[in-house]
């Protein structure tokens, strides 16, 4: 690969720059605000590892809790019997597990059903969860008292941001994310053009996966206490999914343009309407997907350039849509 | 035809659901030639070409290319093992520029090209097929000839031995479609062995080698064009008893 081009020196210097200078964060604001900042560069890690699958793919998946809470929930369960960076290390193993094994089973189905499949497992594995808490270990909640302040939270989840973007665009560069392009062009093309699909379309769930089974386990230790409700609540799937679109699920800064404006609309309407949060969450959903179905870089490309074909990206947004 | 054979097909069959598709289809293509797969709307040409290729399974029956049987393998298998296709509704990448169109199927195939070297043998491919000027156009925007050339390039990237044009000629207009024929037999020039499915009469009698013809998901006939055109069967199979 051309690693060592121009065309790739450039953006990653000017954004390890930026990253360099928003470690400084915590030495400017109060622990209100740094409060704010985990909530937006966690989810936009959530947000774009969605992309990185669902953006070229056009597969929606509503999975993202799952793997969120089986993150949060290795933590909740290894947290003080192993140092932190081994507790990352088994909560990534057991996403990449669960996600080979969803991956395998599930990306064979098409469209709608992908959909259903996902949001049901969300509910299978909070249930299994529940069921072992309640028949084995006896105690529904967990408690996650770790030595891990605040601003450590945000530095590993800013380090996490960093190593997702570098991913996706080495991946946006690569023969595997061509393929993955070409299959959401066309997957019957994909196929005779030598592709081996099913593989391709696992292997970039998995790392998806992967980045968010890794936010779940460093956002654990800000609960200190979790149950399977609060773990595996399927809200935040459905709030990534439209940050996603919102901003734009098929260009690696897309999803980043989605979870700014909206991580502070959310922080607004539980500051102020906590107990209709999840009517006015399905109407910012559907107000996204009716009046920006390119999301945010769709809207962008159209009006710079009115001649690029910005209309696919509809298709992208309706299965979400419906269902909501 | 003296050459070896290259793809061999025998007691081929698919059904969907009661609908038997394909019955009993056996035939050989010797390498270097043309062969016409022809028959009236309905009779299974298409899904023989799925077959071969892999987008469908054979419920019974062999594909055999080269001496490696290849029924029932996965689609990108069948195509690394040097079979690639175009299809009758034409399949481009249609927000992926022509180049990216090109490069998809270079970038897959047993000798993958990636790259500057896939950016420089698309260009080249394109030069060949005669749309270097859209290089940077989405194939999405193409005209439908232009959008069958591209898709034509994008099989030829994939440096098959066995072609399969599925109603390629289609849909041409009288100069594109001699211009069309002409690039056909450019590549059987260059050794290709290529399958066609066709309607145009004037493409099958000037390019094919032999023909094999189908009704009703079996084959009916087998030999140089004049030969099966006046076969009684394959009369009666087109215009009815009346002609025969």
């Amino acid at each position: 690969m051309s690693i060592l081009k121009p065309d790739f020196i450039k953006p990653v210097g000017i954004g390890a720059v930026i990253f360099a200078a928003l470690a400084f964060l915590p030495s400017l604001v109060d622990s209100y605000y740094m409060s704010l900042a985990i909530s937006i560069v966690s989810f936009a890690v959530l947000a774009t590892a969605w992309s990185m699958f669902s953006g070229p793919t056009r597969y929606i998946s509503l999975a993202t809790v799952v793997f969120f809470g089986i993150g949060a929930y290795t933590v909740a369960v290894l947290g003080e019997v192993l140092p932190f960076p081994l507790v990352l290390v088994c909560a990534g193993l057991a996403g990449t597990v669960i996600a080979l094994l969803v991956g395998f089973s599930t990306l064979r189905l098409a469209g709608v059903y992908f959909v259903i499949f996902t949001f049901g497992l969300t509910e299978l594995v909070r249930q299994v969860v529940s069921w072992y808490e309640v028949n084995v270990t006896r105690e529904m909640g967990r408690y996650v008292f770790l030595d891990i302040t605040q601003n450590d939270i945000y530095w590993q989840l800013l380090a996490l941001f960093a190593v997702l973007l570098l991913t996706g665009f080495i991946l946006g560069r690569s023969r595997l994310g061509f393929a993955l392009r070409i299959i959401g062009e066309d997957e019957t093309v994909a196929k005779h053009c030598g592709i081996d699909v099913t593989r391709v379309k696992v292997a970039l769930f998995v790392l998806s996966a992967l980045f968010m089974t890794l936010t779940g386990a460093i956002m654990a230790p800000r609960w200190t206490y979790i149950d399977p409700v609060i773990a595996f609540n399927p809200m935040l799937s459905f709030q990534v999914v439209i940050m996603a679109l919102l901003g734009g699920p098929r260009r690696l800064l897309g999803p980043l343009l989605g979870v700014v404006p909206l991580t502070l609309l959310f922080e607004i309407m539980t500051a102020n309407f906590p107990n209709h949060f999840s009517i006015l969450l399905g109407c910012v959903f559907l107000v996204i997907v009716y009046l920006l179905p390119g999301g945010v870089v769709g809207l962008y490309e159209k009006y710079s350039a009115p001649k690029k074909r910005v209309l696919a990206t509809e298709q992208n947004a309706k299965p979400g849509g419906n269902a909501a | 035809m003296t050459n070896e054979i290259l793809l061999s097909i025998s007691g081929l069959q698919k059904a969907f659901g009661g609908l038997i598709a394909v019955n009993q289809m056996q035939f050989d293509v010797h390498e270097g030639e043309i062969l016409g797969l022809l028959g009236p709307n309905g009779s299974g040409k298409t899904t023989v070409m799925n077959l071969i290729s892999g987008a469908l399974q054979a419920n019974e029956g062999k594909i055999v290319i080269s001496g490696k049987d290849i029924t029932n393998l996965p689609a990108h298998k069948i195509s690394h093992s040097g079979i690639a296709r175009t299809f009758q509704l034409v399949r481009v990448l249609p927000d992926l520029d022509c180049v990216e169109n090109i490069e998809a199927g270079l970038a897959y195939r047993t000798k993958p090209l990636w790259g500057d070297a896939a950016h420089a043998a698309a260009l080249e491919l394109l030069e060949r097929i005669g749309l270097a000027k859209q290089a940077h156009t989405p194939a999405g925007d193409l005209t439908y000839i232009d959008q069958k050339r591209l898709e034509l390039g994008r099989a030829l990237a994939l440096q098959p031995k066995l072609l399969l044009l599925d109603e390629w000629l289609a849909g041409l207009n009288p100069s594109e479609l001699q211009d069309g024929i002409a690039l056909v037999r450019k590549l059987k020039n260059e050794g290709l062995t290529i399958i066609m499915v066709e309607h145009v009469m004037d493409a099958i009698r000037s390019l094919c080698d032999r023909c094999v013809v189908m009704n009703a998901g079996a084959k009916i006939a087998d030999g140089t064009p004049d030969e099966v055109l006046s076969d009684p069967e394959v009369v009666r199979a087109y215009l009815g008893d009346s002609h025969a």
